[in-house]
């Protein structure tokens, strides 16, 4: 009793000074620390900030690209309204929600892939081999090209009829006609898996590799000693250690994913099959020339991917708030 | 329980020979300690044995069995390591367990011993926490107890007290001394603390440069060191060393002349040296005193007081400088002139080569002074 008597007690000019009068050293403090921060704000509130919001007006307008300045608003009716009883909109299209599925799908079967491909790359960069050196910088080639290029790469590499990759398949006798990749429904997604695992990996690898670099090696000397097989050793030891690591970087690539746009839509243009969130969002506002409707989608998919952060913040703050060590 | 025999063990890095061949022989249930200097080869040594590094060449045996190719966990050995090497993520319990639960034991059978080793080390009421909830003697008692449970022939100890503060390191070295008394396992033990070696250990194996310098109990070391490296090692503060030459031989003592001028008859058999030859004088700071009478003089150039003796550094000209230590507090002070007589029956004489001569009483020579027992070679 005599203890918490005496921390009320001490406590209580703390609090008076913290609200009442700060000191000048702290005020100008205060004062420098607005000064620094000041410039990235208003930088952040013009290049990101007021698109955002424009967009998010537009959505709620009849506006069209031929002429931004004549709208009227309409409220909620890009994204539902009913006529004569039927329901119109963005959330009653069929292909906003196939958009929606081919990028939770491509999102989903991409990190996973990148994820375990991922731990094998960067387990065998962190075994000390001759070239090592060489092998990390080589692995990182993929990732340093740009995207559009990459894509429009392999979109060559996987044409239907002048593509390396038919004719090689055809001469080895893997396949009797040509495949068209990027045409065809059933490999066009998988396709943009494919380039989009060949491109990321690398980058999975490189955010593992740190983490396994960051382990202490004598507790792999001491499961040596006990005995522990390496199978083991590696789902037991290695992967509840890295996990926090392995999370962060699975949540990079996700968010990253959900955005995708310039890979699928080199490689496929405008194709429903598989078309992403982002591709539908540009289709409507730049080839429809509906701004309302374009935007009410851009706005959609910034409020699923804001929810998936929370969410994902939320949860990773679970586990990544505990130190490992 | 088991014997641990190296028979010309060898090891090289590369193209860095750093174990040159030693010989070694530890008895079931005896309590060896690898001292030497950082770099020494002691922790390499203990490595090998643990088979935590590959054997270049040479031979050994745990338990009569030729170990040499077998991985770490067939050795039946335990190992402490100095960093502790918990696994971070893993409570206590888990951390002892997780050697076990492939060994084919069973789920109570693991428990039991957990809970032995836990009961033993006490730290039953640690079971559930992390080992970053816990101090670093907890962490080094978890680290003990995973390889109590393991039941190990041979205990293997990589400077386990190196991390912990000096309080703590008293009160583990008496744990690790009386977990010793209560298994009666073969324990070898790494360290660069003389300390720890003195009181821990049953011999001592002092290393130098990849070498054995000299195999014997703690006393043996500290009485009768071999050569010069294991008088200077063994020993703090460090024995002093006075440059000589041999003035004449008796049969069973030698006569030095000291720098002031002074002639010192100290016991040793000449073998083989003769009048003129230069011979290195040892003798510990506590059996120099301080006297009406002596054959040294210097002048006292600084003192350290300790409480319960003191150290006197005292300049005997030719910029030699002995260390005496007295008990009680220091009665020189710095500047005064000071008479030394050195005790002729604690004195050590060595050959330029660094060898000791044979004391009078014929056992000087501790590498072969313990019968059977393992000694320098190469």
């Amino acid at each position: 009793m005599i203890m918490s008597g005496a921390v009320a007690e001490a406590e209580i000019p703390v609090r008076t000074t913290a609200r009442g009068k700060r000191s000048s050293l702290t005020r100008s403090r205060i004062r420098a620390a607005w000064a620094f921060i000041a410039p990235s704000l208003i930088v952040l509130a013009l290049i990101a900030g007021w698109p955002l919001l424009r967009t998010i007006w537009f959505s709620f307008t009849d506006a069209n690209l031929n002429d931004l300045s004549d709208y009227k608003i309409i409220g909620f009716e890009n994204y539902l309204a009913k006529y004569d009883d039927e329901w119109f909109g963005v959330l009653t299209e069929p292909d906003w929600w196939r958009s929606v599925w081919n990028t939770v799908w491509f999102t989903l079967v991409s990190v996973s892939i990148e994820t375990m491909l991922g731990i094998v790359v960067a387990l065998i960069l962190n075994a000390a081999f001759p070239g090592r050196g060489l092998m990390r910088a080589i692995i990182l080639i993929p990732w340093a090209i740009p995207t559009i290029v990459s894509a429009k790469m392999w979109n060559w590499m996987l044409h239907d009829q002048f593509g390396v990759i038919n004719d090689m398949l055809l001469r080895i006798g893997l396949i009797a006609a040509p495949i068209t990749w990027t045409a065809n429904p059933d490999t066009a997604l998988w396709t943009a898996v494919m380039v989009d695992v060949w491109k990321h990996t690398s980058f999975m690898a490189l955010l593992i590799l740190a983490a396994l670099q960051m382990l202490p090696q004598d507790i792999y000397e001491a499961a040596k000693v006990d005995g522990v097989s390496p199978v083991r050793v590696f789902f037991r030891v290695t992967l509840p250690l890295i996990k926090p690591a392995l999370l962060v970087a699975v949540i990079f690539r996700s968010l990253d994913a959900l955005r995708v746009f310039d890979l699928i839509y080199v490689l496929t243009s405008n194709s429903k099959d598989t078309a992403s969130m982002s591709v539908y969002a540009r289709q409507q506002l730049v080839d429809f020339q509906e701004v309302g409707l374009g935007s009410a989608a851009s706005t959609l998919i910034f409020l699923i991917i804001a929810l998936l952060v929370v969410i994902t913040l939320a949860a990773g703050r679970v586990r990544l708030g505990e130190d490992p060590r | 329980m088991a014997d641990v025999v190296l028979k010309n063990v060898q090891k090289s890095f590369g193209r860095m020979k750093v174990i040159h061949g030693v010989d070694l022989d530890i008895r079931d249930g005896e309590f060896v300690v690898f001292v030497g200097p950082s770099g020494c080869g002691k922790s390499t040594l203990l490595r090998l044995i643990a088979g935590l590094e590959d054997i270049t060449a040479g031979d050994l045996f745990i338990g009569n069995e030729r170990v040499n190719d077998l991985v770490p966990a067939k050795r039946g050995i335990a190992m402490v390591f100095q960093s502790y090497a918990l696994y971070p993520h893993m409570n206590v319990y888990d951390n002892m367990a997780f050697g076990l639960e492939l060994a084919k034991s069973s789920k109570p059978e693991i428990d039991a011993k957990v809970r032995e080793a836990a009961r033993m080390l006490q730290i039953e009421q640690l079971l559930d926490r992390k080992p970053r909830q816990l101090s670093g003697g907890q962490r080094q008692r978890v680290a003990i107890g995973r390889a109590i449970v393991r039941d190990p022939k041979v205990f293997l100890f990589d400077e386990p007290l190196s991390n912990l503060d000096a309080a703590l390191r008293v009160q583990t070295r008496i744990e690790i001394a009386k977990l010793h008394t209560d298994t009666r396992a073969t324990m070898i033990y790494v360290t660069h603390d003389q300390v720890e070696a003195m009181t821990l250990a049953d011999r001592i194996v002092v290393l130098n440069g990849g070498r054995i310098e000299q195999v014997g109990t703690p006393l043996e070391l500290y009485h009768r060191p071999a050569n010069l490296f294991v008088a200077g090692f063994i020993g703090s503060p460090q024995m002093n060393f006075i440059e000589c030459r041999v003035a004449g031989t008796g049969p069973d003592e030698v006569l030095v002349d000291l720098p002031s001028g002074g002639t010192l008859a100290v016991p040793a058999l000449p073998d083989g040296i003769r009048p003129g030859d230069s011979v290195t004088l040892g003798v510990r700071p506590d059996h120099v005193r301080i006297g009406p009478e002596g054959t040294l003089t210097g002048r006292v150039e600084l003192v350290e007081e300790l409480g319960e003796n003191h150290l006197l550094y005292v300049d005997v000209g030719g910029g030699r400088r002995l260390t005496i230590r007295e008990p009680g507090d220091a009665r020189h002070m710095v500047g005064s002139t000071v008479t030394l007589d050195l005790a002729r029956e604690s004195c050590h004489l060595f050959r330029s080569s660094g060898e000791v001569l044979p004391s009078r009483t014929g056992t000087a020579s501790p590498p072969l002074s313990s019968p059977g027992l393992a000694s320098a070679t190469s």
